[in-house]
């Protein structure tokens, strides 16, 4: 067992969130892989799982080399994904939500798409190189990430009367919850600086225009559940780490 | 005399010349094709869901990455040979229909269960090691797209197999526990594994003719030996045992002897009464009817913007006109 909750360095802290962001997402999205409604988005969704999996790996290696350069300890990707309970984690709620139907994964994608987008683009310019590194390899990835979510949006929004009334019952259960990306903690805003603005209007642009295009209404301004980022989850969260980290725990101090 | 399209189509085969879709071809010959590699595509995408009862219980990141990797691959290798059938003249949906219903068959190695973590690593070794066997020589097989298809497929699964050994080899220098993980895996999937490359030669029915048509190279029973002294080679560098008191090198024959398959056991699972032969059909039939709306949704879409585009290529061209 570790933890990471007393670490207050906000650097530290950012990168573990956007470690947690990419690995909750990848978690949800791997749970299509062999169940996908069309073969070639089958392996489509396995590709971003794939990619997210991967970034979460960029993170929490600078993560454990940031921490050990603080404090001493000696951690690894696999010691911060395994071994850390639910407080520790600081994704946003929207990650760890269930998957849904092919239309909620398919919003659920498109929000984080659109946001990670935009984020990765700005920190590709950030002062801190080995951030600013990470971003513009995954910036690659999230190119292919927001085009594929943003035309299953439209395709959905504007396919059948059936695939438009899931996507805007994705959109009622959902939406509450997409706010928590801008919204942003403490740490975020002092690595972000000024680009902080950009980001929440990028994103907000983009999601109109998405939704325009596909036929879809943006919910009026309502109650936005948040809490992710400080470690205060819902109840998935738990779920997810129980399956994940199943080996690690019932086998500790194991090399797999 | 003339020769017969029959005839002219077997002489091709025997001069090791391709044959295409759109050349002539007996009906029986496409109709075993058509079996056989829709059985295979089915195999691939069935067999994602053994594996695929793993990918969130990874041990690490790197073993998660890789596995998702490996699954993508076989949804990949369904594709390129549901494409492969499909040039035969069947639909793939209509071959998705033929599996739900029953129709048509998948590999009998993915109704048997994945229990722990080191069933990963024993599919990889084991179950792609017994499909390179069978697939190596469908790389030369006499049917184009299906060769063609094959040569892509075979570079990747003998990754597979490479992966699957090493992530084994990890759990047989681990500790005590993952080691006996690691010996129960093969245990369990050892003798399925061998029974992967069909009945005996004596109870095969479609060898002979497949043989001919140069679909099949080697019989059952050959390429089982082939998977067999293979295996038993490599199982040393594990340090493991196969379960089989009857395994043991044949100076004479230059092989290696094997104890008596379970055929019943084989038959049984094929008639359905695997450990999971309801779970995996169960597990397609409802991503398949989930996945209707989408399908649906996706195809209005489609629609809608073709007729869209020939109603703005109708604008330009009233406008230069
Ligand atoms: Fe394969
Ligand atoms: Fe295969
Ligand atoms: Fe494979």
């Amino acid at each position: 067992m570790i933890t990471t909750k007393d670490i207050d360095n906000p650097l530290i802290k950012f990168v573990l969130h956007l470690g947690d962001n990419a690995l909750i997402m990848g978690h949800r999205n791997s749970e299509w892989c062999g169940h996908g409604p069309i073969l070639e988005q089958d392996i489509a969704l396995t590709n971003i799982a794939l990619d997210q999996v991967g970034q979460a790996r960029n993170f929490y290696q600078y993560a454990a080399e940031l921490i050990s350069e603080t404090n001493g300890e000696q951690l690894t990707e696999d010691s911060l994904a395994y071994l850390r309970d639910s407080w520790d984690f600081k994704n946003c709620l929207l990650a760890e939500l269930p998957n849904g139907d092919w239309a909620q994964t398919i919003l659920k994608q498109f929000i984080v798409s659109a946001y990670q987008y935009h984020l990765y683009q700005a920190l590709a310019n950030n002062q801190n190189e080995q951030l600013a590194a990470i971003a513009s390899k995954s910036l690659k990835e999230l190119n292919y990430h927001l085009r594929w979510s943003s035309d299953w949006v439209l395709r959905l929004g504007d396919g059948t009367t059936e695939s438009k009334k899931r996507m805007e019952d994705a959109i009622a259960i959902l939406w509450s919850y997409t706010n928590e990306w801008i919204d942003f903690a403490d740490y975020e805003m002092i690595i972000l600086g000024d680009s902080h603005h950009s980001i929440q209007q990028d994103w907000k642009a983009k999601i109109k225009s998405v939704f325009d295009e596909a036929g879809l209404m943006i919910p009026v301004d309502g109650w936005m559940q948040k809490g992710g980022k400080v470690g205060n989850h819902t109840e998935h969260l738990g779920y997810i780490l129980t399956d994940m980290q199943f080996l690690q725990r019932a086998y500790p101090n194991a090399e797999w | 005399m003339e020769t017969s399209l029959e005839e002219q189509f077997q002489q091709k085969i025997d001069q090791e010349h391709k044959i295409e879709p759109k050349d002539w071809m007996p009906d029986k010959y496409r109709q075993t094709l058509i079996r056989q590699i829709s059985q295979h595509a089915h195999s691939e995408v069935v067999g994602m869901l053994p594996e695929g009862n793993w990918i969130t219980r990874a041990p690490s990141l790197r073993r998660k990455a890789i596995l998702l990797a490996k699954i993508q691959d076989e949804a990949g290798h369904g594709l390129y040979l549901y494409s492969a059938a499909e040039t035969l003249g069947i639909s793939r949906d209509e071959m998705y229909h033929q599996l739900h219903s029953g129709k048509a068959k998948y590999s009998s190695i993915f109704n048997y269960p994945t229990l722990t973590w080191a069933d990963m690593g024993a599919i990889g070794w084991l179950v792609d090691g017994a499909a390179i066997m069978n697939q190596v020589p469908l790389c030369r097989t006499s049917f184009g797209p299906y060769a063609r298809a094959m040569v892509r497929v075979c570079k990747e699964e003998s990754f597979h197999q490479r992966q699957g050994f090493e992530s084994l080899w990890v759990l047989s220098k681990g500790t005590d526990e993952q080691k006996r993980m690691c010996q129960d895996a093969i245990d369990r999937w050892w003798w399925p594994c061998l029974m992967m490359f069909g009945p005996p030669d004596d109870e095969s029915t479609n060898t002979i003719q497949s043989m001919q048509w140069k679909i099949k190279r080697f019989s059952n029973d050959a390429l089982r030996q082939k998977f067999v002294d293979m295996i038993a080679e490599q199982i040393k560098i594990l340090g493991m045992k196969l379960p089989d008191p009857d395994l043991k090198w044949n100076e004479e024959k230059k092989h290696y002897d094997y104890g008596k398959i379970n055929w019943d056991e084989f038959w049984q699972v094929l008639k359905g009464n695997g450990p999971c032969n309801k779970e995996r059909l169960d597990a397609r039939r409802k991503a398949w009817d989930e996945g209707a709306w989408v399908r649906e949704a996706a195809s209005a879409y489609a629609e809608k913007k073709h007729t869209n585009q020939l109603n703005n290529s109708n604008k330009v061209y009233e406008n230069v006109h």
